[in-house]
């Protein structure tokens, strides 16, 4: 339902985005993992029409999407959440969700009543007259995946949802995130919690540097030495394996 | 009480003041501070709920003043046509504003005083412009009557005035139970998460604009009717977009009644301000400035909030 075609994204001198190219299948959860700063939030800001790639281009169910405006991207049913929550402070749990419920219901009494359905889906529901300001950071988090769920999104990305839980928080969410794929929307997640894209994710890339280093099974990927080199640093995946290999 | 319930009796309340007040000094204290709340609730539904704030609002009045006056002046066209068009450019020159301004992304105090600028532009074109008066301004025939929208009795235009700010806090009433009021709320509180969750930010804040502008418009075809007379100073100098702005901070911006209380408690005081000090020209100005700075560190969201902290999210149903 995504293809990413040779993608990049270049910030002064600083390639952010180098040379991506992805294919996402409907119905699956896939994670998007890396290390910080290897450039998966931009390849989201890319994707949802944040920032102009300097190259390549996004095609959404068969259409080219590249440099379309956010909202339009949106519209077309590929919504993403924001790693720094951005609640609209002042209005209600309740509002906050209605305002993507208005993306397809015009009735503001109908646009509320979609907003209580979702909050209970992500399990807000005991919050909805609460201003937004005043969550904890996982009720903000949820709060994010239930504005952009309330969009009734085909394609939904989740960026870094479970950053800052505790480890009972992720236990919470994981099916909350678990159900929205079983409600058939298509979801790819940036996440660093590894518990989560071990439990959820079906398919990951591993991000590095702007480019795409490995593609496969979260568990696979996990053992891959690239990969592992990614995150710890030149040479850790002899030395780990030859630690390995003493004990 | 419903809001809607509450604003209809506010304002049958509002259309009696004629036959209470009968001393014509008073009656016309009533008809300028019906006059701020109109000017305040324009500028709130802009500036309180699309939260883009304007220090030029004066602009779209002018304009609305200027398109009476002219057509009547100039064309012989009748003032209640007048009146239409006088609205509809005011809504249309604050799109073109919208569009020019939004398109290149100015945001916050750029747009702040990109509206200043052009209300100070138009103050110049109109001073310049034979066809407009130039500096001398234009006046009005005295031709009373209603056919002509002129009165000779104040009540009368105290009437009019009220319908015209009936028709706009009915329209913010609206915009509290509507998706166009639902996404300028999420616009002026964060517009990158609003335009990921769908909303098309530009299109909100340009149908705000011509809310916004729209008017204030009506509300310059009404002191063009009013006095008869303008200038270029009068109808796009800053007095008119300060005291807009200033009504609605006052009375609490993104409130329904905010404006109105702001407007009373305003007007109140400059009164009894002028009555204190014995008339001492400006002595209005400086309450206006005191209020003002003990306003925004005492009470930034406005006298509203003295009564309710937020607007309820949801209304019951209507009986």
């Amino acid at each position: 339902m995504l293809e990413l075609r040779h993608l990049s994204k270049t910030f002064g001198g600083l390639r952010a985005v180098d040379d991506v190219s992805l294919t996402l299948a409907e119905g699956s959860i896939a994670a998007l993992i890396g290390p910080n700063g290897a450039g998966k939030t931009t390849l989201f800001a890319l994707m949802t029409g944040f920032h102009p790639p300097s190259g390549g281009s996004v095609h959404f169910l068969g259409h080219d999407v590249t440099g379309e405006k956010p909202f339009r991207i949106a519209r077309a049913g590929m919504v993403r959440t924001f790693q720094i929550v951005q609640p609209f402070a002042g209005q209600t749990v309740r509002e906050n969700i209605a305002v993507g419920a208005h993306l397809h219901i015009a009735d503001r009494a109908a646009a509320l009543a979609k907003a209580e359905e979702v909050a209970r889906r992500v399990g807000l529901a005991d919050r909805l007259d609460r201003d937004a300001a005043d969550l904890t950071v996982a009720g903000r988090k949820r709060l994010e995946v239930a504005r952009a769920l309330a969009t009734e999104p085909k394609l939904l990305l989740l960026d870094e949802v479970m950053a800052g839980l505790n480890p009972s928080e992720i236990r919470d969410v994981i099916p909350v995130i678990r159900a929205i794929r079983d409600s058939g929307i298509t979801i790819l997640l940036i996440e660093h919690v590894m518990q989560a894209v071990m439990e959820l994710g079906e398919r990951a890339w591993v991000l590095n540097q702007g480019r795409l280093i490995a593609e496969g099974a979260p568990r696979a990927l996990a053992a891959d030495p690239v990969v592992i080199e990614a995150y710890l640093g030149q040479g850790m995946a002899r030395r780990l394996a030859k630690g390995r290999g003493d004990a | 009480m419903t809001r809607l319930s509450l604003l209809l009796v506010v304002f049958a309340a509002l259309a009696l003041v004629p036959l209470v007040v009968t001393s014509e000094f008073w009656l016309n204290v009533c008809v300028l501070t019906l006059f701020s709340a109109l000017i305040g609730q324009a500028w709130n539904i802009l500036g309180g709920y699309a939260g883009q704030f304007s220090f030029g609002h004066a602009l779209f009045f002018g304009v609305g003043a200027y398109t009476v006056a002219a057509l009547q002046v100039r064309l012989g066209v009748n003032p209640w046509i007048g009146l239409v068009l006088g609205g509809a450019l005011g809504a249309a020159v604050a799109v073109a504003v919208g569009w020019l301004t939004f398109r290149y992304g100015l945001r916050g105090s750029y747009f702040a005083l990109v509206t200043l600028a052009f209300a100070e532009v138009f103050r110049i074109l109109a001073n310049s412009i034979p066809w407009l008066g130039a500096g001398e301004g234009m006046m009005i025939k005295l031709a009373a009557g209603p056919g002509m929208l002129q009165f000779k009795n104040l009540a009368n235009y105290y009437w009019l005035l009220l319908a015209m700010t009936l028709a706009c806090f009915l329209a913010v009433w609206w915009l509290d139970r509507s998706r166009l009021g639902a996404r300028m709320l999420a616009v002026r509180d964060n517009e990158d998460a609003a335009a990921a969750i769908g909303v098309d930010a530009f299109a909100v804040k340009l149908q705000a604009m011509a809310l916004s502008g729209l008017f204030m418009g009506l509300a310059g075809v009404f002191y063009a009717q009013r006095y008869l007379y303008l200038d270029p100073g009068l109808a796009f100098g800053p007095t008119e977009s300060v005291e807009a702005l200033l009504v609605a901070i006052v009375g609490g911006i993104g409130s329904l009644f905010g404006p109105l209380l702001g407007a009373i408690v305003l007007h109140a005081l400059s009164e009894a301000a002028q009555a204190a000090l014995g008339g001492l020209p400006g002595a209005n100005m400086v309450i206006y400035g005191t209020v003002l700075v003990l306003m925004v560190l005492f009470l930034p969201r406005g006298l509203a909030s003295l009564f309710r902290q937020r607007p309820q999210p949801v209304e019951p149903p209507d009986a």
